[in-house]
């Protein structure tokens, strides 16, 4: 799950890493207010959108008096924002954060995820902050520091002071840097974060640290024990398909092409998505009905495929196992009828009783092309979308 | 012959009363694995669909001589339940339980370093040996005895692998889902070196998904094994998009890193032949076996 810059300041700011003062603004008259509260000198009027690279997509404005403020926030507020993580629609400013300035003297980079090859969370530094890490990453993969530590144990001073000393801070900064270091693996640690970021991390000219800008992405899996983290979804920033299926359990992620999917199971359903490439198609989604294939979720996922418009036919491919294929064939004989299916449908099944499933389906009255297996599924499912 | 479980495990069911675990028991003893414990707390000294039910694995493992646990319970439980089996000293725990939060993998992985307990999963569909026992979720009856080993990140693209073994006359050695989640308890390298090691497996089929370096780090294992066991291979998720996560919570392209076509090539400077199509797994491997003088052509459908 992610969250917005300022509600990652907030939870940092509680576990004592240094940001600056702001306030979240719905409004041009509020940015404009909040820019006078905040001593009418210099501010950053910034886009909140889950999405990074806000700065060079024109989301991140700065402006030296109140009604700079304004003029920043009136023209943030309500754009669609298009970044590299957005896709080309781009997403809708619905709030910007402004925030004091503050004096730079130098831009650093520290982060903390979960190396899975050492099954470790790992503080990374970089003494070029503000920049892409994976940019850095690829470029030169040693610029990037590196500390692994126990969640239960965490980030140990002797490990924050080292990464503190290799990035070139001297003096009263590397204790700064050290309290904050340990402060952030603290909070990734507590709160079951999957990515906590500071980028950049600013070196002020007399020597203090502050967080300018903050990200934090959380487990889902861990959500279960943090309700307050849970609480601060902002479900404009989702997609309404992915939301809707995931109220239902299932898993669902729209992508650009036109042959939607509908499998049993995360590897299967890649798959299916790599086959239908394979045959020359493009799928319109990822969607995983779970093992059970239940003719409450078949529906749902029928009806969350139909919605987007670009989808012209849809293939079915469920490996029936504990499942019977018989069960799963009269699920989607009934939700098939149920959504009114106006698109072509392939229909691959596979597993226990798979003949009685196959006999069903062809019984059905319903329009579907059954397929024999995956590549005779691609095939005419490929085929089905080109009007062919 | 075959790696992990035999005919001679004897399995303890962690969530044995609960319906996911009642259910999947039931499945494995229909196929004959030996269920000869429960473990479900506050509820020992009954019996659950005749299987004797304990307050502790320490409990079970006394007095069953249980040497396997397969572990059914919700997330919030599932990394005590494993360190609870550790602490009891139970060799190899299957984890099926999905949902785990990373950071309690994490902690499950540091709790078994050195403890003699293996895991499988967690997040998977467990461990077959056709013919002998299953100890996990998968459908029993598209596995056939024999001589090629699998291992997996997936669940039902395995069963999709395997049925294209079976449907060749292409029997298997031992099955292994390792799960698709970020930390897991056996990785593609153990899962390898066990097959390589096992007189009683010829071919492996090793199936990767997106996401992470693990099948780069079997591609490594194996070259530097010098093995000549013919290992083919499949790659999901070529046409996913960077940084959407796909269903399995390790199934994530992260900063360019970890794509199918890395791992795809990678797996082939080792020497192992990779499908471009996942209708192709089955065939794929018999084309290797009939290279390699393992099987004539027409017993394993060419």
């Amino acid at each position: 799950m992610k969250i917005h810059e300022y509600q990652a300041k907030q939870i940092l700011a509680a576990y004592g890493v240094p940001t600056l003062r702001s306030v979240l603004c719905r409004t041009a008259d509020e940015a404009e207010a909040a820019a006078r509260e905040l001593g009418g000198g210099t501010v950053v009027v910034k886009a909140q959108v889950h999405a990074g690279g806000r700065g060079k997509a024109g989301g991140v404005k700065l402006a030296h008096d109140p009604a700079q403020a304004r003029d920043a926030a009136a023209r943030i507020l309500g754009m669609d924002l298009v970044t590299h993580q957005t896709g080309p629609q781009g997403v809708k400013v619905r709030a910007v954060l402004v925030e004091a300035g503050c004096r730079i003297a130098r831009e650093l980079y520290v982060g903390i995820a979960l190396d899975r090859a050492r099954g470790l969370p790992v503080l990374m530094a970089c003494a070029e902050g503000g920049v892409e890490i994976e940019e850095v990453a690829a470029r030169d993969p040693s610029a990037i520091l590196k500390e692994a530590f126990r969640p239960d144990e965490g980030l140990r001073a002797f490990q924050a002071r080292r990464i503190a000393f290799r990035l070139g801070l001297s003096g009263k900064s590397v204790q700064h840097a050290t309290k904050l270091l340990m402060a952030l693996a603290r909070a990734y640690v507590d709160k079951d974060a999957s990515l906590a970021e500071i980028n950049p991390l600013v070196v002020t000219d007399e020597g203090t640290l502050v967080a300018l800008d903050a990200k934090i992405d959380f487990d889902d899996n861990g959500l279960f024990r943090h309700p307050d983290v849970a609480a601060l979804v902002d479900r404009a920033e989702e997609d309404p398909l992915e939301a809707r299926a995931k109220a239902l359990e299932l898993s669902y992620i729209a992508l650009d092409g036109n042959v939607g999917c509908m499998v049993n199971g995360a590897g299967l359903a890649m798959a299916t998505m790599d086959v239908i490439q394979h045959h020359g198609g493009m799928p319109a989604n990822f969607l995983d009905v779970g093992g059970g294939a239940s003719l409450e979720k078949v529906t749902e996922a029928f009806r969350i495929i139909l919605e987007d418009p670009s989808v012209k036919a849809i293939l079915v491919n469920i490996f029936g196992g504990i499942m019977r294929c018989d069960v799963i064939a009269e699920g989607v004989v009934a939700a098939a009828r149920g959504v009114g299916l106006s698109v072509p449908l392939v229909v691959r099944l596979e597993g226990t009783n798979v003949e009685k499933g196959r006999a069903i389906l062809a019984e059905s009255g319903i329009a579907l092309t059954v397929a024999s297996d995956m590549t005779d599924a691609a095939a005419k499912v490929v085929a089905a979308a080109r009007g062919e | 012959m075959s790696i992990l479980v035999d005919a001679g495990s004897r399995v303890l069911v962690q969530g044995l009363t609960g319906s996911t675990g009642s259910f999947h028991a039931r499945q494995c003893r229909e196929y004959g694995t030996q269920v000869v414990a429960g473990v479900t707390p506050g509820k020992g000294g009954t019996v659950h669909d005749d299987v004797p039910v304990f307050d502790t694995v320490a409990d079970a493992v006394r007095e069953t001589g249980a040497n396997v646990s397969l572990i059914f319970v919700p997330p919030p439980f599932a990394a005590d339940a494993v360190m609870e089996c550790a602490d009891a000293g139970v060799p190899l725990v299957v984890c099926i339980t999905e949902g785990i939060p990373a950071l309690d993998e994490v902690r499950i992985r540091l709790a078994l370093q050195g403890s003699g307990t293996r895991m499988i999963g967690p997040n998977c569909p467990g461990i077959i040996t056709p013919g002998a026992c299953k100890i996990g979720i998968m459908p029993g009856y598209i596995h056939r005895p024999g001589r090629v080993g699998v291992v997996s990140r997936s669940g039902t693209l395995t069963y999709e692998a395997v049925w294209q073994l079976t449907s060749r006359g292409i029997g298997q050695s031992t099955c292994i889902g390792i799960g698709g989640d970020p930390v897991i308890g056996t990785n593609f390298v153990d899962a390898l070196g066990l097959f390589l090691a096992d007189p009683g497996t010829d071919a492996v089929v090793l199936i990767g998904e997106i996401g992470g370096s693990a099948e780069e780090d079997a591609a490594r294992f194996y070259a530097e094994s010098g093995s000549k066991k013919p290992v083919a291979a499949f790659v999901a998720g070529a046409t996913a998009p960077p940084g959407k996560r796909m269903g399995h919570a390790g199934a994530i392209i992260a900063g360019g890193k970890g794509t199918a076509s890395e791992k795809k090539a990678a797996l082939r400077a080792a020497g192992i032949d990779v499908a471009e199509s996942p209708a192709d797994m089955g065939v794929t491997l018999a084309r290797m076996l009939v290279a390699r003088g393992l099987a004539q052509a027409s017993a394993v459908g060419l």
